[in-house]
């Protein structure tokens, strides 16, 4: 194994730059770093003036999101051994967001979106804390529980075909949640969640390509949620159709 | 807390820093307690369960509350150190570890009641808990101690709450148990949140003076970071080194000569941290202009840390004198206040401890609890 590793950075700073470049950088090939060591060993050794987020590096923020020669990756849980072989490893901003500064995006729509599928549990009443919890069984949790696991890092938006062409499309993680609350025994929420869904007319341009399951570091299927998601929406309409008075 | 502490709000019981006993080297990735609830064994490098050395129970065939491996985490901690000393550590790149050992639950077990934990350490570590040990050791977790509030999150200095972390409402005491900090934040981050709430909607909009300083602090910080010329520190150095001296000085077991040299080494630090550099000149999302803030700021609490444990000349919980090895509730059953004096120093005094439904015993762990829990009954 080599001694060290070419990272090919993005850089772009509004203030300075037109267009964003890439900055290579040595760094050192070491068994157990991952991209975002090399980063931080860049920040604190190299330059301090680059720019990326990042928080828990263990898997739970979904902060640290990057293009890794090519494909959305968490930067915590990418190896850098795993390029060895390559030599070069090029680090971008994720794909289809706009660039706040060098691997920074802005977040903005993403953050609006999630917020506009009501992701909280709609209970029939609202009951008073002293009345005690809204009970589940393990079953009940097991229908829903892979969706929970979503940790909005947005890998899924990068890898997404449909996003990259139609950015109003409101995208899988969203949707994935809509159905994590959805599915809950304790939720009465999904009619609210599908008019919020219905006006999004992108959720049918999905061609269920699956990229941003394959994307999905928690497994969290997305995929799945959207074609699940369409058959009920369809069940849906079919019943609005054909009795148009008890729908509703 | 360094902003609150700045601001004149004291803070209190600083000393007790929380060690959790199960991490990963390197990362500091948290292996959770759970592991050890499902009946995870802590062994030495001869495969021995040391714990049962360490006055904390002997093995049992099923898992035991407070025996063991579930023995609190600061005696976790504690022993841990003594086990190291003792020469029966594994010596890892990353310093001396431990192990935990997973194996015997099988992989059933393991992929349904930690699935977490053997996906961390595939991911983190490349090893698998089915077949391999797991390196741990303990590392830095939770402050018990913080800005001082009552229970309505409200602080000392009218307008300042506080909840969560950050604070210290005092339902910690020396030594947090597990999943409290979520009770915690739920419970009094309702209320400060609602106190804060009630208390804006009271007060007056901010006078053109409030306004006024707010841009002499802009202009303070622009002065001594965003235009600053020159400064040889790096960052990272500085930040590294204070880590060093606050583990080796005011870490799991401290004394007098530790904390001393401990807070020897923040003076020079914050000295040096005048003559930082910083590569990063630019207005938009700049990472390390806060970085430099919260290195200031982390100094500030250091020395916090270091003066309150000076201070109590006892040891309890997480706080271990060397030069004190005993508790004194004598002297001692008391919180430490620490608060900062125009000239930046600290003064520490003590503030009585409100005893209500349950008041302090004798910490007893392995047999000795259960025969406690018995008279009880």
């Amino acid at each position: 194994m080599a001694e060290t590793i070419i990272l090919e950075v993005t850089r772009y700073s509004p203030e300075q730059d037109t267009e964003p470049h890439l900055q290579r950088y040595e760094v050192p090939l070491r068994k157990d770093w991952v991209v975002l060591d090399a980063l931080n060993y860049i920040k604190d050794k190299i330059d301090g003036s680059l720019t990326f987020r990042w928080s828990c590096r263990m898997g739970i923020c979904g902060s640290c999101g990057m293009m890794v020669n090519g494909e959305p990756k968490l930067t915590c849980a990418t190896f850098l051994s795993s390029y060895a072989a390559h030599g070069v490893i090029r680090v971008q901003p994720l794909r289809y967001f706009p660039v706040i500064r060098d691997l920074v995006v802005d977040i903005g729509d993403f953050l609006s979106k999630l917020q506009s599928v009501k992701p909280w549990l709609i209970p029939k009443e609202q009951t008073q804390t002293f009345e005690g919890e809204y009970l589940q069984t393990p079953e009940q949790l097991d229908v829903y529980k892979q969706f929970s696991m979503c940790i909005n890092c947005m890998l899924c938006y990068a890898a997404c075909p449909v996003y990259g062409l139609d950015p109003v499309f409101i995208g899988p993680a969203a949707i994935a949640l809509a159905q994590r609350y959805n599915m809950d025994s304790r939720d009465t929420g999904a009619q609210e969640r599908m008019d919020v869904l219905a006006q999004h007319e992108g959720i049918w341009g999905c061609t269920f390509v699956g990229d941003c399951t394959k994307a999905c570091p928690k497994h969290v299927d997305p995929a799945g949620a959207i074609q699940q998601y369409k058959l009920t929406a369809t069940v849906d309409r079919l019943k609005s159709l054909l009795t148009p008075w008890g729908s509703k | 807390m360094a902003l609150a502490y700045q601001a004149g709000a004291p803070l209190k019981d600083m000393e007790f820093m929380q060690y959790h006993p199960t991490g990963l080297p390197f990362t500091g990735i948290l292996i959770t307690e759970a592991a050890r609830a499902e009946g995870g064994y802590l062994i030495n490098k001869d495969g021995y369960r040391y714990l049962q050395d360490y006055n904390l129970g002997q093995p049992t065939p099923k898992p035991t509350l407070r025996n063991m491996e579930l023995g609190p985490r600061d005696r976790l901690s504690q022993a841990f150190v003594k086990e190291i000393e003792r020469g029966r550590g594994i010596e890892t790149p990353y310093g001396q570890v431990v192990h935990l050992d997973l194996r015997h639950l099988g992989e059933k077990i393991i992929n349904t009641r930690l699935p977490f934990v053997r996906e961390l350490c595939l991911k983190y570590e490349n090893i698998d808990p089915i077949t391999e040990l797991i390196p741990v050791r303990p590392v830095v977790h939770y402050m018990m101690g913080g800005v001082s509030t009552d229970s309505e999150g409200a602080t000392p200095l009218r307008g300042l709450y506080a909840a969560g972390e950050v604070a210290c409402v005092s339902i910690n005491g020396a030594n947090r148990l597990g999943s409290n900090s979520l009770a915690e934040i739920l419970v009094f981050g309702a209320r400060a949140g609602k106190a804060a709430a009630k208390a804006a909607l009271e007060q007056k909009p901010p006078g053109p003076s409030v306004t006024a300083q707010a841009l002499d602090e802009q202009h303070r910080l622009e002065g001594e970071f965003l235009h600053k010329r020159g400064g040889r520190e790096r960052i990272a150095v500085l930040r590294s080194e204070m880590t060093k001296a606050m583990e080796s000085g005011a870490g799991i077991y401290r004394n007098r000569k530790s904390l001393d040299d401990a807070a020897a080494k923040l003076s020079e630090l914050k000295e040096r941290y005048k003559n930082i550099v910083i590569d990063d000149r630019s207005r938009t999302f700049n990472t390390e202009l806060t970085a430099a803030l919260e290195l200031g700021c982390m100094l500030e609490v250091s020395s916090t840390i270091v003066e309150s444990a000076l201070y109590r000349t006892e040891s309890r919980g997480a706080h271990q004198r060397l030069d004190f090895p005993e508790r004194d509730d004598k002297n001692w059953l008391a919180h430490t206040m620490v608060s900062r004096k125009s000239d930046g120093s600290a003064r520490t005094e003590k503030l009585p401890v409100v005893i209500t439904r349950w008041p302090p015993a004798q910490r007893v762990y392995g047999v000795q609890s259960q025969v406690k829990e018995t008279a009880v009954r």
